[in-house]
Parts: C-alpha cells; sequence; structure tokens
C-alpha cells in the first residue's frame, strides 16, 4: 500500500484555497475599481446646480438634472405604489390559499419566468400596450413598466417569507375564532414583516436604477415634468443619452448621475439588508 | 381577534349575526382580491407573449424562418434578417460563461468552504453589492474606462500571443464583442456565485462533518462531498445567469459598437438583440421595421424563457433531494 | 478519578472545557477509555456528551467560535495540541454520526472514499478492502449485488452500517459513535449493537447514547454526564448495579432526565 502523503494533499488543499481567494479578491478588486471610477468622476461633476438647475444645450456648461432627480423619484415611487400592492397580494394568494394547487403552482412558475424576462422585453410590451394606444411616451407607462418588473420578485419573497411562518401562529390565531383575513393580516403579516419589508426595499432598489424598461415608454425631457401622462426626465435615460453624446460637460452630469443612483441603490440595499439582520438577531 | 371580541357580546343576536356576514363577506373579498393579482401575473406573462406575437405579424409574415438566418438589416431596403443580433447575443454570453463559471464556482467555494471564517460577511456583503450595482453603471464603466484598458492592455497581447486564432485578429478598438462580454461576465458573476453560494450552503453540515472525519482536506471534502451533493443546483445557477446575461441590455449596448455585421473577430464591433432594440426601437418610424424589432423581442423573451424555466427545473430537482435527506 | 479503573488507558481527557463562544459546555473533563473494548457516555441531552467525543477528532473546529481547552492524551500526545496534524488524527480516530451520512455517489466508492485519500492503491487492492470493511460492518452479504448503486438507495440501518464500513475501511484506531442507532428501526439497531460487540476486539470505542439499555447491553466502561461535568465514571456492571452518585442513581432508575 504506497501511502498518499499528506504534505501533497495539503499543498493541492493550499493552492484550491488561494486560487479560490484570489478569485474573491478579483470580484472585490472590481468592485472597488467600478466604485471608485463611479465616485471620484462623479463627485468631480456633482456641484449645487447639479441637483437645482434644469439641463443646459447641448455642447453648453453648466446646468444640472433637477428635473430627471425628480422625474425618477416620481417614476420610482408610482411603480411601487402600483407593484408593491398587486405582489404582495398574488405573493399571499399562493402562499396562503393556493399552496401547493395547479392554479398556484402556475403563478409560482409564471412568477420565476417573468423575474428572468429580459427588462428590455418589457419595454418592449408596455410600448406596444401602452405608449401606442396613448399615443405618447409618458412617466406613467415607464412606471407600469418597472411596476411589471417588480411584481414577480415581490410575490415571489413574499411568498418565501409567508411561508417561513409557523403554522402553529396560523392555527392559533384561527383558535381565537379570527377570521381567515384577519388572521393572515394581523398575525401572519406582522411575524413575516420585516422579510417582507427587506424584500420589497431589495426590489425597489433594483428596479430605481433600471435604465432598458424606460427607454421606449418614458423617454426623457430636458424639461419640467411631473405630469404622468408626459414624457418624463430620469436619470438612467439621461445616463444614457449623455454618456453616448460627443459632449464632454454632458458626459461629466452622465457620470454625476451614475454616483447619484449608484449611491442610491447601494444604500438602499445595505439598509434594506441591515433590516434582515435586525430581525434575525432581534427575535 | 375581532371574532372572539363580538363573540363576548353576546345578547346582541342580531348584530352578531351582521358582524359574522360583513366578515365572512370580507374574508371573501380579501381571498378574490388575493387570486385576482395571481391572476394578473399570469395575465401578464401571456399578455407580453401575446403582444409581442401580435405586433410583430408583420415581420413573420414577411420574412418567415428566414428572419432568423438571414444577416441582412437594412431598414431603409426594408429588408430585416436577426441572424447579427442573434449572433451576438450568443458569442457575448458565451464570453461571459466561459469566463463567469468557473471564477463564480471558485468565489462561492471560497465564501462557504474555505475563507477563514472571519471574513466571510465582509466578502459576502461586497458580492452581494456588487450583484446590485444598476447594470447601466457597468455600461458607463465599461465604455469609458474599460474599453479602452482592453485596447491598450488586453488586446494586444492577446493578438500577439493568440492572434492565430480568428478570434483574436483585428484591430485593438477596445470596444467590441470581446469587451462586451467580459463586462457581462462581471455582472452576472456576483449573480451566479450568490445562487452558488446558497446551493453550496444547503449541503448538511453532517455530511461534511463525516469527509472531515476521514480525514479529508477542506477542498477534498468539497469537492468529493459538497459539489457533488450540490450538482443540480449549479446547473441551475449556471442557467439562471445565462438567462441573464442574455437579456441584459445597457452594460452590452454601452461597449459592443452596434454593428450589423457578422465577424469571426472578437475585436470587431457587433450587436445583441437587446442593444439593437435600445438603440433602433425609438427610431423605428416603418410599421415593418417596427414590427421586425418587436419580432427580435419575441425571441429574446423566447431565448431567456427556456433558460429560466431550465434552471428552474433543475434547482427544483436540487431542493427536492436536498429536502429527502 | 479512579485512574487504576483503566489501566492502560488509549485516550486520557484531563481538565477538558469547552466553550460555545461565552457559553460553558463542558466543566474539567477527565475520563480514560480503555483500549479495545467499548465505553458508554450517557446523560440527559445536553449534558455535553457528544460535544465531549467531538473533541477527540477535533471536528468542532469547523465551527466558529468553538473552543476546547485542556488534555487530551491519545497514546500519550495531547491531540488538542495546534500541531497536531489534523488529518492524521481524524485518520486514527473515526466518527459515526446520529443520523446516517452517507456520501452522495455509490455503495463502493463511499466504502473507498477515505481508503483514495488515503493511499494510492491497485484497483483489485481497493476491491480487496472494501469487501473487507463490508464484511466487517456485517453489511457485505446484503449489498454485494449492488455495489454500485447509490448509498442513498439503502435503508436506514443499512445507510448507518455502510457509514461504519467506510470508517473502519481506513483502520482507525478510535471509533467514536454519536448516538450511531438513534434514527435506525429497532431490526436496524440490533445488528448495529451486535456489529459494536464484534468491532470492540480490534477497534477502541466510544459510544455517545441516550438509551441505557444500550448502553447496559453493549459497553464495558460507562460515563455518566451530567451538566457539562463528568458526574461518575466506572465499569459498566458497577454503575448500573451500584451507582455511587445520588445523580447516576436517578438518571439511571429514571427519575430524572
Amino acid at each position: 500500500m504506497k501511502e498518499r502523503s499528506i504534505t501533497t494533499r495539503k499543498a493541492v488543499n493550499g493552492v484550491v484555497t488561494a486560487a479560490a481567494g484570489a478569485a474573491a479578491v478579483f470580484g472585490l478588486a472590481m468592485l472597488l475599481w467600478i466604485l471608485g471610477v463611479v465616485i471620484l468622476r462623479g463627485i468631480a461633476a456633482i456641484d449645487w446646480s447639479f441637483f437645482t438647475q434644469l439641463p443646459s444645450p447641448p455642447g453648453e456648461s453648466g446646468g444640472g438634472v433637477a428635473n430627471a432627480i425628480v422625474g425618477t423619484f416620481i417614476i420610482t415611487v408610482v411603480a411601487a405604489i402600483i407593484g408593491v400592492p398587486l405582489g404582495v397580494l398574488a405573493g399571499t394568494y399562493v402562499a396562503e390559499f393556493g399552496r401547493d394547487s395547479r392554479f398556484a403552482s402556475a403563478i409560482r412558475f409564471c412568477a420565476n419566468t417573468l423575474m428572468g424576462a429580459p427588462s428590455i422585453v418589457v419595454g418592449v410590451f408596455v410600448y406596444t400596450f401602452m405608449v401606442v394606444p396613448m399615443g405618447r411616451f409618458s412617466g406613467i407607462a415607464g412606471s407600469v413598466a418597472l411596476a411589471i418588473i417588480m411584481l414577480p420578485i415581490v410575490a415571489r419573497t413574499t411568498e418565501d417569507m409567508l411561508r417561513l411562518v409557523p403554522n402553529s401562529l396560523r392555527e392559533s390565531a384561527l383558535a381565537l375564532g379570527a377570521p381567515e383575513h384577519n388572521m393572515i393580516v394581523q398575525v401572519v403579516f406582522r411575524a413575516a414583516r420585516s422579510g417582507m419589508l427587506t424584500g420589497i426595499m431589495l426590489a425597489v432598489a433594483r428596479v430605481s436604477g433600471e435604465t432598458a424598461p424606460l427607454l421606449f415608454t418614458t423617454l426623457n425631457s430636458p424639461y419640467w415634468t411631473v405630469a404622468l401622462d408626459k414624457p418624463m426626465a430620469n436619470l438612467t435615460v439621461t445616463i444614457f443619452n449623455y454618456a453616448m453624446s460627443p459632449y464632454t460637460d454632458w458626459q461629466a452630469k452622465a457620470w454625476g448621475a451614475s454616483l447619484l443612483i449608484t449611491a442610491t441603490v447601494l444604500i438602499m440595499n445595505l439598509a434594506a439588508r441591515a433590516a434582515a439582520r435586525e430581525r434575525r438577531f432581534g427575535s | 381577534m375581532i371574532g372572539s371580541a363580538t363573540r363576548l357580546e353576546a345578547p346582541a343576536m342580531t348584530s352578531t349575526a351582521q358582524a359574522r356576514r360583513r366578515q365572512r363577506l370580507a374574508c371573501a373579498a380579501f381571498r378574490l382580491c388575493a387570486s385576482l393579482c395571481g391572476l394578473l401575473i399570469i395575465a401578464v406573462m401571456t399578455g407580453i407573449l401575446l403582444e409581442l406575437l401580435l405586433n410583430s405579424r408583420q415581420a413573420i409574415s414577411t420574412f418567415g424562418w428566414k428572419f432568423l438566418v438571414s444577416a441582412e438589416w437594412d431598414p431603409v431596403a426594408g429588408k430585416f434578417g436577426a441572424l447579427s443580433s442573434i449572433y451576438g447575443t450568443v458569442v457575448s454570453t458565451l464570453i461571459a460563461l466561459i469566463i463567469a463559471v468557473p471564477t463564480s464556482l471558485v468565489i462561492a467555494l471560497f465564501l462557504v468552504e474555505l475563507c477563514p471564517k472571519r471574513l466571510s460577511g465582509f466578502f459576502r456583503t461586497a458580492i452581494e453589492l456588487l450583484a446590485a450595482i444598476p447594470s447601466i453603471i457597468y455600461g458607463m464603466w465599461g465604455l469609458f474606462v474599460f474599453a479602452p484598458f482592453m485596447a491598450e492592455h488586453v488586446q494586444p497581447l492577446l493578438s500577439e500571443y493568440l492572434g492565430f486564432i480568428p478570434f483574436f485578429q483585428g484591430t485593438p478598438m477596445g470596444i467590441g464583442m470581446l469587451t462586451a462580454g467580459v463586462i457581462l461576465a462581471l455582472m452576472i458573476l456576483p449573480f451566479v456565485s450568490s445562487v452558488m453560494r446558497d446551493v453550496l450552503e444547503m449541503v448538511p453540515a453532517v455530511l461534511k462533518e463525516s469527509a472531515y472525519g476521514l480525514g479529508a482536506t477542506t477542498w477534498e471534502a468539497t469537492k468529493d462531498v459538497s459539489l457533488r451533493y450540490g450538482k443540480a443546483g449549479m446547473v441551475g445557477a449556471i442557467f439562471l445567469g445565462l438567462g441573464r446575461a442574455i437579456g441584459e441590455t445597457m452594460a452590452v449596448t454601452f461597449v459592443i459598437g452596434n454593428d450589423h455585421s457578422l465577424s469571426a473577430s472578437l475585436f470587431a464591433s457587433g450587436n445583441t438583440i437587446a442593444s439593437t432594440l435600445a438603440n433602433e426601437f425609438t427610431e423605428a418610424s416603418d410599421p415593418l421595421y417596427l414590427s421586425a424589432l418587436v419580432e427580435l423581442g419575441l425571441v429574446l423573451f423566447l431565448m431567456a424563457s427556456i433558460f429560466q424555466i431550465i434552471a428552474q427545473l433543475w434547482l427544483r430537482a436540487a431542493t427536492s433531494k436536498m429536502g429527502a435527506q | 478519578m479512579n485512574d487504576s479503573l483503566v489501566p492502560n488507558p488509549k485516550i486520557s481527557v484531563r481538565r477538558l472545557n469547552f466553550y460555545y463562544g461565552s457559553q460553558q459546555a463542558l466543566k474539567d473533563n477527565n475520563l480514560d477509555i480503555a483500549e479495545k473494548a467499548v465505553t458508554a457516555i450517557i446523560g440527559p441531552s445536553g449534558c455535553g456528551k457528544s460535544t465531549h467525543i467531538r473533541c477527540y477528532n477535533r471536528i468542532y473546529e469547523m465551527y466558529k467560535g468553538q473552543v476546547a481547552t485542556g488534555e487530551i492524551l491519545l497514546d500519550g500526545e495531547n491531540i488538542l495540541d495546534p500541531s497536531v496534524d489534523l488529518i492524521r488524527l481524524r485518520m486514527r480516530v473515526g466518527m459515526i454520526f446520529q443520523r446516517p451520512t452517507p456520501f452522495p455517489m455509490s455503495i463502493f466508492d463511499n466504502v473507498a472514499y477515505g481508503l483514495r485519500l488515503k493511499a494510492k492503491l491497485s484497483r483489485s487492492e481497493l476491491e480487496a478492502r472494501v469487501e473487507k470493511a463490508l464484511r466487517d460492518a456485517a453489511l457485505w452479504d446484503e449489498v454485494a449485488d449492488k455495489l454500485y448503486e447509490p448509498g442513498t438507495h439503502l435503508s436506514g440501518g443499512q445507510q448507518q452500517r455502510l457509514c461504519i464500513a467506510r470508517a473502519i475501511a481506513v483502520e482507525p484506531e478510535v471509533i467514536l459513535m454519536d448516538e450511531p442507532a438513534s434514527a435506525i428501526d429497532p431490526v436496524g439497531t440490533a445488528k448495529i449493537e451486535d456489529l459494536i460487540f464484534s468491532l470492540k476486539n480490534n477497534y477502541t470505542i466510544v459510544i455517545v447514547t441516550h438509551n441505557m439499555q444500550q448502553a447496559a447491553r453493549v459497553s464495558d466502561y460507562t460515563a455518566f454526564f451530567y451538566n457539562g461535568e463528568v458526574v461518575e465514571f466506572g465499569r459498566t456492571t458497577d454503575i448500573f448495579t451500584r451507582p455511587q452518585k445520588k445523580e447516576t442513581e436517578d438518571y439511571i432508575t429514571g427519575r430524572f432526565g
């Protein structure tokens, strides 16, 4: 019997560990590279007028993206107002009423497939479904596109979180004579609250950085627009337009907008994760 | 709770009965609302499919199957073929997978099995944040930072040492298929590695203990036990990444060059379905042009859905096996 | 502790303390494990019996925040010393877990797993050793015709004997068993107990069990654990007939736990 050398085996182990560590460090380095570039170039582009003024005409320096900041905020909030309740209710149906019925499985299947649908396809859909009939691009069309992207995410997280709630909790609520809807809203939702909140925040963070579904639904606008039925300025399409333009000042503005949107998305992410962590240690 | 409260008011029989009826109604209404919302998801899914089919009718009837195999894309002459977009989608996705799958795998292994415990939380958050960065930021970074980097440092090296392969011939422009593929890889990497990490974490600790108990090193235990155990889930993770890469728009559109021509060289400009849509959709005034673009969207939707469904099947197989243990 | 009980201990535990983070799970454990005999560790759940034997092969080191202090002497060498090679240690000290843990591979590959790690063997040599291990684990007759089927297809009792075969294939000196029959049906349990009885001719066995009849049936020595401490240790016959401590008596007569 030829003994295999423990030293060799340990060396292999060490090499693999080092390679895996290197890959992880590589991932981290990329993150730092991207974030570093966004922060440095972004800060250079951001000043007071960036937040307060309208875009300057092509080729002229100065101006800001105030309208796009407001626009992105409005579009995202409206999308959340549409998408979150519908998603929560759909997830509730699957977890509480449908369970393993065929209808519930069909919903789950469609939700999963929809989650994998490219966001630009959702844009095409909303274009043919809303923009063409309405005859123009509009903020609300963008919100609907984002809501469609949120819907399956919120539904699936809600379902997953509700499933974590032990059945004994449901049973004891029902045993007290609580009607079913009351049991779900007051007991089950409450038990799953922070998990659902985390999921919703992650979904909102995700859509707030989306560009593709807005390209041909909301379009963009150089003006102040708060009317939901008109093309609306927004940060991500502004980044796209400005970055592709030949004007260095616009390109700088695109970096400023990139920093703003990245910071917002990452902060929302961290907040969502912090909320989730609190739940784990809290109760 | 409301139920127990109302029952205490026993004397007012009629009001209790009324309250009960109202409760039953509220229950039914809630249930109805919830099931309608569930139905909405099915409706959206089928709605997307129908709308895309309906609005690409003209292109489908004009070009038939030739749409998929023709590389001619000439809006002025009214000739549309999807081949270059499909080719670009497939090639950029393949490049992304070739880079991202092995890297994600070792990153997931690192996070679950090998990472010093003190650092694991830190790396976890970092990878997840990388996954959260909006794709347009990758596009910006790709266009202004990474493409020039590729042109100056990576592509000259590749053509010098691997230039005998047609893939690596041509002028190092930075922008093009290879850069797009690499950026796609970076985009899906954190996502794929977190799914793989979840799969590896489902491996029961006691199974790993058994391997260690026999004197296995960490790598041996991982390779022989954890990876085998999580095989199906790993495949699922790869397909999820595939679905993501195939439909990614912004990160690609910025750096691929947007050119409807086929070229063997990965340094050359190209396009993908998503980038074609992003660039041309708002410019399409002619109904046939628009219809062809919608058909592109339909093709993309079908491709992504197929991979998504395959991913689901594999992941389900993985979890049901793990659940049974 | 009464050292004269075990004249030639294979393992001597001295002042073993164990912590899960800040929580102390074992307090000053002293224990001697007799060579080529079965030592049973009994006690109510949560008393630290599993934790105690998980120190013998340092498997606890897989987890964050678990720390052991003191000495565990295996043939006189302190295995808690950081310089001890974990791989070599675990090849000398095998372990069987509460639930069967067949690896996701064939029956043959399961048994061959440790062997392949340990040495480069020819196919025929490997086959011979796998067969011997399966015979020693009293499983050969049941699986000889399906060696290449997945180990997970066996019944629970067979899976556990497969794990025992896997452990003894690498010829360890000590076998640790952490409630090996708790997830197995009575017939399977009887077979495993018979197996333990025959294995003790060649191996030093430490078995954790919450089943006192089992301890009485299979073991030569018994240690009673309570609240992380070794309350009483002695020959099994003595412990079960003439317990010295009140807690031991209460436990074995079923008055608590």
